[in-house]
This record gives C-alpha cells, sequence and structure tokens, in this order.
C-alpha cells in the first residue's frame, strides 16, 4: 500500500503539487489523469522518492518512506522515451538492474525469461535495442521496470511517443501485464479515454490538485466538478447557462423543458449546464429531448463519427454524430439533448446535480 | 498553386537496388488535386516520410517523375519548388517577435511592406495569435509556438503546396481539436494543396478530403474517409482504420457463405472461386452478441467501457475478436456467440479486397 499524506511540493515559491491525501492499494491500476502541466510527473516524482515533499508524510506499507532514497525503495518508474542500452542485448539490458542487486545467474535468468514471456519479447532476447520496433523497445524499457519486482511501477506516458496502432495493442496489454505483476501500478496519461481503457482507478488532475479520485466509470459518469468533468471529456465537455425556475428548466433563451425528476428538487437560480458531445443528437431521440438550433462551423469525419463544431449563442460546442455526416459552414442545424444528459454545475463549479442517466448506470 | 504528379516513382535508398525488397517506396502512381486537402497516413517506417522529401525535393528518387502541373520537378532543387513545410517540432526564432516570426518567408522573398503587414494580420488572426503579435516568441507556450508554425507555412499565397510532417504531435489533446479545427477552416479559405502526414487517423481523416493510406512502401488505397471505413481495399487498411481495427478471420468463401473455424457467416454477395490466402473482415461495430443459438461460437474475455461505447473483446476459436457496443446497450448475460451483419463483411483474398460477383449493397 502506498499513502500520501499531506503531500506538497513547492518549488521556488510555485506550487508544484497542493497539499494532497491519496491511498493506493496493493494490486490497484491508478492512472493520473491531467493535460501537461497539471502536476502528474510531479506527483509521480514524489511518490518514487526522486523528489522530496515539501510538506506531508510518504507511507509504503506503514513504514514512513518520506526522506528515504530511491534507491533504496522497490519502485520502477518508465518515462516516455524509452530508455534502454543501446550497446546491450534485449537480455542484458533486462537482467541489468538485477545484477545491481547481487544476483545469482540462475536468478536472473529465471526472472527475465518469465518477464520476457509476458511482455512477449522472447524472440529478441539476442536482438540490440536499436534493432527493435517503438512498440519493442518501450516494452524492453518496460521489462526492466517489471523484472525487479517493484511493489510500485510508475509508468509517465508510456505510450506517447509510438505511433497510434502500436499504442492501441500496448494498451490493451498493460491491464494483462499489471495483472500479472500485482504491483501498485501509477500511470500517467492526458487522454480520457486511455483512462478508460485502462480502467482501475481514476486521479483527475489540475493546477497541481488531485481533484478526484475513484474507478474510472464512476469518476467519469459522477465527476464531482466542472474541472473533473473538463478534464474527464474528450472532445471536451460542452457547457451552457441554465437557469432553473419554478418549474422549468431553461438552457439560454427559448430553449425550455420542465424541471423533472432530479431537477424538481433543485433549488431555482443560476446554473451551468455540462452535457458530453455524444450525448448530442441529430433528432429528437427521446420525447424529452431540448432542441437547440446551432451555428455548423466545420464537420470532421473520422472513418465513422462525424464531429460537428458547433456555435450556439455565445457558446462553443462539438456534438459527435454516430455516422458519415456532412455539413455546409456557416448552416444552421438542429441539435436535440435529452435532458437526462445534463450535469448541472453550481457557480463554484461544484456538482449540484448528476446527469440522471450516470445515476440509473 | 499547381497538380502535383507521381508518375512511376520509387526510391531505394541503396545505391545499386535490386529486387522490390531493396526499395522503400515501390512503384507509385499519384495525382494531387490543386486545392486539395489530402492525409498521408501509414505506421512508422512505412515509406510516407520518404514520399514527403521526394515531393519538397529534399531526396531525389531513384526512378520516376514528379510532376508539378507539366513541368517536370524531379531533379529541381527545393527552393525551386515553392512548397512550404511544417515540422513535427515548432521552429521559430525566439528572439523575434510573432509578427517578425510570421513575417519572415515573406521579407525573405521581398514582398512590399504593406502587403506583409495586412498579410500578417490576417493570418495572425486565423491561428488566435493577433493579440500577441508584439511580443517575443520566447517564454510562449508549445502550443503557441506549434501556431506560430503553421502560420508561417501558411503565410505565403504563392506556394505549390503545404506539407505538415506530424504537426499536432507536440500538442496536447485538447488543444489538437482547436488547431486542427483551425487547418481546416485555413484550408477551405485559401485553398492551398495541402498534405498531411500522420500516424494518427484520427488526424488524417478529420483532416482530409481524401486519404493515401501507405504500407510497406505501397499505396494501398487512396479514398474518402467513408470509403476507407466502409469499403477498405486491402486488410492493412482495414486494420489501421478504426478502433479497435477491422476483425480479419480466416476463412473459407463458397459463394454467399463463408466458413469460420467450422461455423457458417452468410454474406451480402456471393463471390467467384478463390485460390488465394482468403480472410473475411468485419468492423467491430457490426459485430453483435447473442445467447440463442446461430452465430460462431466465443469466450468473451474482456470489456473496456470507455464511456460513450464498450469495447468487448472475445476468442473466437484462438483469434481475438473485438465488438463495439454503444453506450446502455444490454450485452446479454450468457453472450457466447456473435452474429455479424453479412451486408458488413468484406472479402479479402490475399490481402486485397475481393467484390462479389453478384450482390452484395456495397
Amino acid at each position: 500500500m502506498l499513502e500520501l499524506r499531506g503531500v506538497s511540493k513547492t518549488v521556488r515559491g510555485m506550487v508544484h503539487i497542493q497539499p494532497t491525501d491519496l491511498t493506493l492499494e496493493p494490486g490497484t491500476m491508478n492512472v493520473l489523469l491531467g493535460p501537461t502541466l497539471a502536476g502528474k510527473t510531479s506527483l509521480m516524482r514524489l511518490m518514487a522518492g526522486l523528489d522530496a515533499p515539501t510538506q506531508g508524510q510518504i507511507f509504503a506499507h506503514g513504514k514512513d518512506v518520506t526522506g528515504m532514497r530511491v534507491q533504496d525503495r522497490k519502485v520502477a518508474m518508465v518515462y516516455q522515451q524509452f530508455i534502454n542500452y543501446p550497446s546491450m542485448t534485449v537480455y542484458d539490458n533486462i537482467a541489468s538492474p538485477l545484477k545491481l542487486m547481487g544476483k545469482s545467474s540462475a536468478e536472473i535468468d529465471k526472472a527475465v525469461r518469465d518477464t520476457c514471456e509476458m511482455l512477449r519479447l522472447t524472440p529478441m532476447l539476442q536482438r540490440k535495442p536499436l534493432e527493435l520496433s517503438g512498440g519493442q523497445q518501450q516494452r524492453c524499457a518496460l521489462a526492466r521496470a517489471l523484472v525487479k519486482g517493484s511493489d510500485l511501477v510508475l509508468l509517465d506516458e508510456p505510450l506517447a511517443n509510438l505511433d497510434y496502432k502500436l499504442r492501441e495493442e500496448l494498451r490493451a496489454e498493460i491491464p494483462r501485464i499489471f495483472r500479472e505483476s500485482g504491483a501498485i501500478f501509477v500511470y500517467a496519461t492526458t487522454e480520457p479515454e486511455e483512462a478508460l481503457l485502462l480502467g482501475g482507478n481514476t486521479a483527475t488532475l489540475w493546477e497541481g490538485r488531485i481533484t478526484q479520485f475513484g474507478e474510472a466509470p464512476e469518476v467519469y459518469r459522477r465527476p464531482a466538478d466542472a474541472i473533473t468533468a473538463r478534464v474527464y471529456s474528450d472532445p471536451p465537455m460542452n457547457f451552457t447557462d441554465c437557469r432553473k425556475d419554478g418549474h422549468g428548466l431553461h438552457f439560454g433563451e427559448g430553449n425550455n423543458a420542465p424541471a423533472d425528476g432530479g431537477f424538481a428538487g433543485l433549488a431555482d437560480g443560476t446554473y451551468r449546464a455540462g452535457f458530453r458531445p455524444n450525448h448530442l443528437r441529430l433528432s429528437a431521440h427521446t420525447g424529452d429531448a431540448v432542441e437547440f438550433k446551432c451555428t455548423v462551423g466545420v464537420a470532421e469525419l473520422t472513418g465513422s463519427e462525424t464531429f460537428l463544431h458547433l456555435s450556439h449563442g455565445g457558446d462553443k460546442w462539438v456534438a459527435l454524430i454516430h455516422g458519415i455526416h456532412n455539413f455546409d459552414p456557416g448552416s444552421t442545424v438542429s441539435l436535440w439533448l435529452d435532458p437526462a444528459h445534463v450535469y448541472l454545475f453550481d457557480s463554484d463549479g461544484r456538482l449540484a446535480l448528476p446527469a440522471s442517466y450516470a445515476v440509473a448506470a | 498553386m499547381a497538380r502535383i504528379q507521381l508518375s512511376d516513382l520509387a526510391h531505394s535508398y541503396l545505391p545499386k537496388p535490386g529486387g522490390e525488397d531493396d526499395f522503400a517506396l515501390k512503384t507509385i502512381n499519384l495525382t494531387w488535386d490543386d486545392g486539395g486537402a489530402y492525409a498521408l497516413l501509414g505506421a512508422s517506417g512505412c515509406g510516407k516520410s520518404t514520399l514527403l522529401n521526394i515531393i519538397s525535393g529534399l531526396v531525389h528518387p531513384t526512378r520516376g517523375k514528379i510532376l508539378f502541373d507539366e513541368d517536370d520537378m524531379t531533379a529541381a532543387p527545393t527552393t525551386a519548388r515553392n512548397i512550404a513545410q511544417v515540422f513535427q517540432f515548432p521552429v521559430v526564432y525566439d528572439t523575434m517577435t510573432v509578427r517578425d516570426n510570421l513575417a519572415f518567408p515573406l521579407r525573405n522573398r521581398g514582398m512590399p511592406a504593406a502587403y506583409i503587414k495586412d498579410r500578417v494580420q490576417q493570418i495572425a488572426e486565423m491561428i488566435g495569435m493577433d493579440a500577441q503579435l508584439s511580443r517575443k516568441a520566447r517564454g510562449l507556450t508549445a502550443d503557441e509556438k506549434q501556431k506560430i508554425s503553421l502560420g508561417r507555412g501558411m503565410v505565403r499565397e504563392d506556394v505549390n503546396a503545404i506539407l505538415f510532417d506530424e504537426p499536432l504531435t507536440v500538442i496536447d489533446p485538447h488543444m489538437k481539436w482547436e488547431l486542427r479545427t483551425q487547418l481546416k477552416q485555413l484550408h477551405r479559405e485559401f485553398g492551398h494543396t495541402m498534405i498531411y502526414v500522420t500516424h494518427d487517423q484520427t488526424e488524417a481523416l478529420t483532416f482530409a478530403d481524401k486519404v493515401v493510406v501507405m504500407h510497406d512502401g505501397r499505396v494501398v488505397q487512396l479514398g474518402t474517409p467513408d470509403e476507407l471505413f466502409q469499403r477498405p481495399g486491402h486488410t492493412f487498411v482495414g486494420y489501421f482504420i478504426g478502433s479497435p481495427g477491422m476483425n480479419l478471420l480466416e476463412a473459407s468463401v463458397q459463394g454467399d457463405t463463408a466458413q469460420v473455424a467450422g461455423n457458417a457467416v452468410p454474406l451480402g454477395g456471393t463471390y467467384a472461386a478463390m485460390s488465394g490466402r482468403t480472410q473475411i473482415g468485419i468492423r467491430p461495430e457490426y459485430v453483435s452478441f447473442t445467447d440463442d443459438q446461430g452465430g460462431v461460437p466465443v469466450t468473451i474475455t474482456r470489456i473496456e467501457d470507455v464511456g460513450r461505447h464498450r469495447i468487448v473483446r472475445a476468442d473466437l476459436a484462438g483469434t481475438q475478436i473485438n465488438a463495439v457496443l454503444p453506450e446502455r446497450m444490454p450485452l446479454p448475460a450468457d453472450a457466447n456467440r456473435v452474429v455479424f451483419a453479412p451486408e458488413q463483411i468484406g472479402v479479402f483474398e490475399d490481402d486485397w479486397r475481393v467484390d462479389p460477383a453478384e450482390g452484395g449493397t456495397l
């Protein structure tokens, strides 16, 4: 178990990590999700013991390791750049941490072969890193991190430098590798979809602060505040002002819905309504759906979906629509939103009411 | 501006190439229409950078010709080609202001000051940097610096084409949205021929009207995003486009039925007899689960909830098969068989798509 108690980091008066409490259980996958400079790497370096916290304490298995050197802890870290020794074979690269630990050659051989089997590197044992593909090089770096049997494995955007398809393949393998190792995994990424695919827990980071920590789908569907919702949405979540007034909900001017269900218990007042791009539809898919007349900016096509960039009043939205649709820029299009997909945030950005579909899920 | 034509183009990095294996680019015939928005999509090592460097003149091809309209440019130096290029990492002069950075290509060519002033202002507005024109580039974020690089690539009106080599690599996912949208608007506004090289299918498909997919030194398909998705011409396109990619299953095809691991799978058309290696391909979007009889037996190995849909991974006689289920779509508790929408099944012989002899809606 790894425990952070009130851990913070300030460098030359700049707050990198705000006071953080976090407990990671053995055998869990924990994803740090946030944009560049949100503090993902800083937090990992504190967990690893590469940096000492300005305040607070770090416990590993109940033992205070706050000032302990990284060499004296069972920690492994993998970076975005693949770091391997270019002159050594894959075998020797993976064996190197064990040699430093003074293991016998029989122990080393078994550990290297087991790890290579797990990472599907066995046919490449005698090759040099530069004779491997990018994905294999990163797997070699990963193997070196795992072979030590560390109980804390930190992965800092390990797939960011890989080709799209290799990333997809390794991403599907990492949950299996992690299950087989039994260590605490901490994995930093900027991509919401990657956090969801890896599963386990997500900690959303914003400006050095963990805004929420919980099971990935739970944080995704029940974000505690607007910042978490924004961090955990790609394309970004859409927002607009919403007024609750007795039995009515008013989104901007003239887009009204009855304040039924969960909305009924809400205090009258002004809220910020948030909804994800995939919940804007081209037709009234439910009887409750509210129509929004929007102006089309650009329609981007992926193979199977259309990203529609829209403006509505002063708001900029994106709709993610299944199938291929072409729209002329500047044309007017009606988009429909079921209030069941709307999250309401108060003026401080705290969640006032979760989307009812997410509560039911 | 010009139409760019590649005619019997091939390139080897070896001094005396022998067989086809020695060629980084196998024979390529391709025409880029004037004013088109193209993407060149492929994995590392597929030859896309070699092709880009041949167009810009950094590499001279072993064989074949490159024409701009009717002019043979095969031997022309880079400067004579009038091509703007934007690279993976921002190239900006830190000590210059944003304005001077944007004006640089125009000043180099001795354009009149009044024209430069207007043009720089116009570009700065397009890339959303007009408020920062007078500040030094030093201290700007990577995103902002890359915007300047994009702006500088676009500032000259007289270029034959603009080449983008993985231009959004260093950009945060949220900012990628904004920059990609701006690029599309810039293309619409200025009508330059744009060629965008990337390994990222989303970037390629969202940017381009036509996508050139490269694999192992060959162009395996040139098509619209929709064509690549609905009718991949080669198994590589099926695999590479879509996330997860197309499921490919070893099969034998007879008439309107495929046999997959001893199960009959109905197809959307009738096929002539085939002699090569035969596979059927089905997109994860068109795979559904059933607990009824019929279909093909599978074992579900993992379900990934990615929010707007779920990816269900299953084992089909030793081959992994993926299905995409929409948000909230129920999965039968005893789901142990998969069904493929027949009209969405593609048939491939030795990796190339085969059209049905009759029938088929696609």
